[in-house]
């Protein structure tokens, strides 16, 4: 057998079972996998080594016992540094929370528990999740293990990497415009944001409230729906989780697409998009014709605007969510002669110069005399935006476009030029807005061997018919190929 | 000299004495030690989310249709941006433009002139926590540190804001004693106002008498009483008219209400006032009363002290007594009781609200814990009613009750009081009267009614009180001018 850190879940699992593989040399091998990469990597803030190896003890026992927890019973797994973990620190890759031991754990991280999973550690990502190529953490740049002079996408860009490089089977991270899918196709494996409230948001830290959620990283379709499943449903502790049966996530995943009416998005797929990029979409999609889907061209012009009314809805919420980091109660606390002083110092001093950007755009689109014109335009924006998708779904099944208008883009090229780096986003945003799934499956490389991203669209609650067509996308494309951080050719450092 | 019309709005904020708080399962209680009814929500922790409360949901909703509100179907929370050290997550869950209750009013009367004072909303928020300034002055400008409490953040919070439809400090008052009665009856609140579970804020203006522009509005904060209310509103209508008299101008500000002083002083300028960047909370969904919900509730509701007091005056109890026993739950109870045993409403009506108010304020002791039950007032009531008793005897049986000598029959014997009713020791005495008082049987016999009231004192006296007055007046009639 090949290194256990290089196996799917579905197959580590399978392996555990038939007695091939314990849950102590799985974790064993995936650490291992972090002890050689992470150097070159950085894509952990906190590697939990006696935590997991604990974890993987209790349930190689509980197994022995007769006691399994389901799929991901004794898989090493990783968490975007966002999700508060009890007694492990929790930063959202922000100096302001520097040390901070959160008190209490995400529902995410209960469920995981209760779903046998190990918590290998917390990954790095932009800081509070601002971001689109990880670089804007307070601790660090992660890099791409496909190409470490280029950067793995973000804002989960530490999930992603950790997937991608085997020190991680699965991983969580969290999407409120693009922060799972856009990494994902950076790294070369799966990425999956669910529809909004299907997975509680408990626990994680908000950066845009009516945007964020949380979903899962993995090798295969296969796996991504495992993981998603075992945190999916209704949490009374968020009021905007979904109350009513979880879809059936995996109720169709091998039925294939014939019969099926697949829209490719104009507006998501043509101008500002890389041709090699383009090329991949346009080969996917000749594969799912000829496995008999219909393929039709789908024109949604309200698209145009998602980048400008998502970069002001983020904000103006962001500029609410992070006013509670002000050194009164927790995290840093810089010096002041008066409160008022001692909260602008910390703040000034805690916060990177991305996340003081959109606290101040947010702050200004919610002014008074400015309300109208910027945060209310933008939410009529928005409402648009669900109307054209619902309409199109009146006609598709699934939705398809690029999940990244370029592959990996060389770390520092687009620092300082804000905008440029916000258009990492623009394929991926609109369902943010809708609050509609859509996961991205890894369909080729492109010529400096850089992997490029399939997404794939659903209608809200949609997961059954995505993971269907996501898991055909994923045998048309047959792609296998690994990073190069992950085969046996790391150097050891 | 010209004459100036007042024009006052009270905000009004009363905490609900639900099981859990607001947003989260910490419960409300006080008086524990700082920071310990505490989570992840009410301190605002990084990730911790709301859950709204629905047993507050029904407490506003109660108190929106006891002020015969409108019920918003749908509404909304907000976000009120504002940095403070005790508002944990540096904005308040409130509700902005579509507030859960709207468009009520409330009944009061001063000096038995009724008026309706308009309500314009309810809504419903989120307590913040409580700064306690170390050293200095105990402000925070001049302190040397602060300690921050956050047992009370997150508790839940009832916003009651008027039309400007009232116009005098006692009206005001009047105001703040009504509500303070319905949100009690109601059992939503304790509403304490010294305990601040119960505050105002009044916004006052004045202007000439007539004129329909309204003038600059000041806002008086820190009233922690009826009275406080009164007298800062009084303070600061006088002080903006007597600004004005003196060529000076108002300015729109907060004004901070001082006990000792008897003053209102400048807070800040609302030159400075903040811009609280409301928008709809996007971790909460719209709430949204049913029909179904809202006449449960409705159906739900106790009899208000309005409809309390109608119902007591159609008994033939006098306004001011209704108003007592309303205002005063023991009396009222003690009433009730006597009514459904049979008892005659004006007499233990006026007796609850006379001598038993009198009694306890002299003993320091609430009727409640003396002695009385409805059973003796209906006793007494009846006593008098079959003339054994007079009306002054049996204020005294009342007090003889009250001191715990027995019931009303007891004390009367014991005391001697039971009226004559033997018709001729009663006869015996007046003729024994009339003929000591020869002049004023005269005086009658000529047309001057007059001495009549001073023979039957005279009568009254003799027979150590315990004859019936009407009847020795009916004798005296009858023996001189039969």
């Amino acid at each position: 057998m090949s290194d256990p850190a290089d196996l799917t879940i579905k197959a580590a699992g399978a392996a555990m079972r038939a007695g091939e593989l314990t849950s102590v040399d799985l974790t064993e091998a995936v650490l291992e996998r972090a002890r050689i990469t992470e150097s070159h990597l950085h894509a952990f803030l906190t590697l939990d080594q006696a935590g997991a190896k604990a974890g993987a003890v209790a349930a190689d026992a509980a197994l022995a016992a007769g006691e399994d927890a389901g799929p991901l019973h004794g898989i090493p797994i990783a968490l975007k540094d966002n999700m508060c973990t009890k007694g492990i620190e929790t930063t959202a890759s922000s100096q302001i929370l520097s040390g901070w031991i959160p008190p209490y754990n995400a529902t995410v991280v209960d469920r995981l528990d209760t779903a046998g999973a190990v918590i290998v550690g917390k990954t790095n990502l932009d800081e509070f999740a601002m971001g689109s190529s990880t670089e804007n953490s307070a601790y660090g740049t992660t890099r791409n293990p496909w190409d470490t002079d280029t950067v793995p996408g973000g804002s989960s860009g530490g999930s992603a990497a950790a997937v991608a490089a085997g020190s991680a089977l699965g991983a969580f991270g969290s999407d409120t415009g693009g922060s799972i899918r856009q990494p994902a196709a950076l790294c070369g494996v799966v990425g999956m944001k669910p529809t909004y409230g299907l997975v509680s948001r408990y626990g994680l830290i908000a950066f845009a409230s009516s945007l964020d959620q949380i979903g899962p990283f993995a090798r295969s379709v296969d796996d991504a729906a495992v993981l998603l499943e075992a945190i999916a449903g209704f949490d009374i502790h968020d009021a905007t989780s979904i109350r009513g049966d979880v879809p059936n996530i995996r109720g169709s995943l091998n039925s294939g697409v014939a019969g099926l009416k697949v829209g490719i998005v104009t507006e998501l797929s043509t101008t500002g998009i890389d041709p090699e990029v383009r090329a991949a979409v346009d080969q996917t999609l000749a594969g799912l014709s000829d496995a008999g889907a219909e393929v039709v061209d789908v024109s949604l012009p309200s698209c145009e605007y998602g980048l400008s009314a998502y970069y002001l809805i983020a904000p103006a919420e962001c500029s609410a969510n992070l006013a509670r980091f002000d050194g009164v109660r927790f995290g840093l606390r810089a010096g002041g002669a008066t409160t008022e002083e001692m909260m602008a110092a910390t703040r000034a001093e805690g916060f990177g110069p991305e996340v003081i950007r959109r606290i101040l755009l947010g702050t200004y689109a919610l002014s008074a005399g400015y309300y109208d014109a910027f945060y209310g335009q933008a939410q009529r924006v928005r409402t648009l935006i669900r109307r054209q998708f619902a309409a199109a779904y009146e006609d598709v099944d699934v939705l398809v476009a690029p999940t990244s208008p370029t592959t990996a883009f060389p770390i520092g090229e687009r620092t300082a030029d804000p905008i440029a780096m916000y258009y990492a986003d623009v394929c991926t945003i609109p369902v943010n807005l809708t609050g509609d799934p859509a996961i991205s499956v890894p369909v080729e490389l492109d010529s400096k061997g850089l992997p490029i991203g399939f997404q794939v669209m659903a209608p809200a609650l949609g997961e059954e018919r995505l993971f269907q067509v996501a898991k055909a996308v994923e045998d048309i494309a047959g792609f296998t190929a690994r990073a190069s951080l992950a085969t046996s050719e790391v150097v050891q450092p | 000299m010209t004459d100036y019309e007042a024009v006052i709005g009270i905000e009004t904020h009363v905490e609900l004495m639900t099981d859990s708080k607001m947003f989260c399962g910490c419960p409300v209680i006080f008086g524990e030690a700082p920071n310990t009814t505490t989570c992840p929500v009410c301190l605002g922790l990084p990730g911790a989310m709301p859950v709204p409360n629905a047993e507050a949901m029904e407490g506003i909703l109660k108190i929106g249709t006891a002020l015969d509100c409108q019920v918003a179907e749908i509404s909304y929370f907000h976000r009120k941006n504002y940095f403070y050290p005790d508002l944990p997550k540096n904005y308040q869950i409130s509700q902005y433009d579509v507030p859960i209750c709207h468009d009520g009013s409330i009944a009061i009367d001063v000096d038995g002139e009724p008026t309706q004072i308009g309500i314009t909303r309810v809504h419903m928020e989120e307590d913040t926590g409580k700064s306690i300034h170390m050293g200095g002055g105990g402000r925070i400008h001049d302190a040397e540190y602060s300690l921050l409490d956050f047992n009370r953040s997150g508790v839940p919070l009832v916003e009651i804001v008027t039309e400007p439809d009232l116009r005098s400090a006692e009206q005001a008052r009047a105001y703040g004693a009504e509500l303070q009665r319905i949100v009690r009856t109601l059992g939503v609140s304790d509403a304490r106002l010294e305990e601040g579970s119960m505050r105002f804020d009044a916004n006052i203006s004045v202007r000439p008498s007539g004129d329909p522009v309204l003038g600059t509005r000041a806002e008086i904060k820190n009233v922690n009483s009826l009275r406080s209310l009164q007298r800062a509103v009084a303070f600061e209508i006088d002080r903006q008219i007597e600004l004005i008299e003196s060529g000076g101008t108002v300015v729109q500000e907060t004004r901070h209400w001082n006990e000792e002083s008897g003053k209102t002083t400048s807070m800040r300028s609302k030159e400075e006032s903040e811009d609280y960047r409301y928008f709809q909370e996007p971790d909460l969904v719209p709430i949204e009363v049913s029909a179904e919900w809202r006449d449960a509730v409705v159906a739900g509701l106790p009899e208000l002290p309005a409809a309390q007091r109608a119902r007591y005056q159609a008994l033939g109890v006098d306004v001011r007594v209704a108003g007592v026993l309303v205002e005063t739950e023991e009396l009222g109870a003690l009433f009730e009781d006597a009514m459904t045993a049979g008892g005659d409403p004006r007499l233990i009506g006026n007796w609850l609200s006379g001598e038993a108010v009198a009694w306890s304020r002299a003993e320091s002791i609430a009727v409640g814990d003396s002695p009385l039950t409805a059973q003796h007032l209906v006793e007494l009531a009846a006593m008098v009613g079959d003339s054994t008793l007079s009306a002054s005897a049996a204020k005294q049986v009342l007090g003889g009750v009250l001191h715990g000598e027995g019931s009303p029959t007891e004390v009367a014997e014991a005391r001697d009081l039971v009226q004559i009713s033997d018709g001729g020791v009663i006869e015996a005495a007046v003729d024994e009267v009339l003929a000591a008082h020869p002049d004023a049987v005269e005086g009658i016999r000529g047309g001057d009614m007059k001495p009549i009231g001073f023979l039957v004192g005279q009568v009254m006296r003799a027979t150590g009180g315990k004859a019936d007055p009407k009847q020795v007046q009916q004798l005296i009639r009858d023996k001189t001018t039969g």
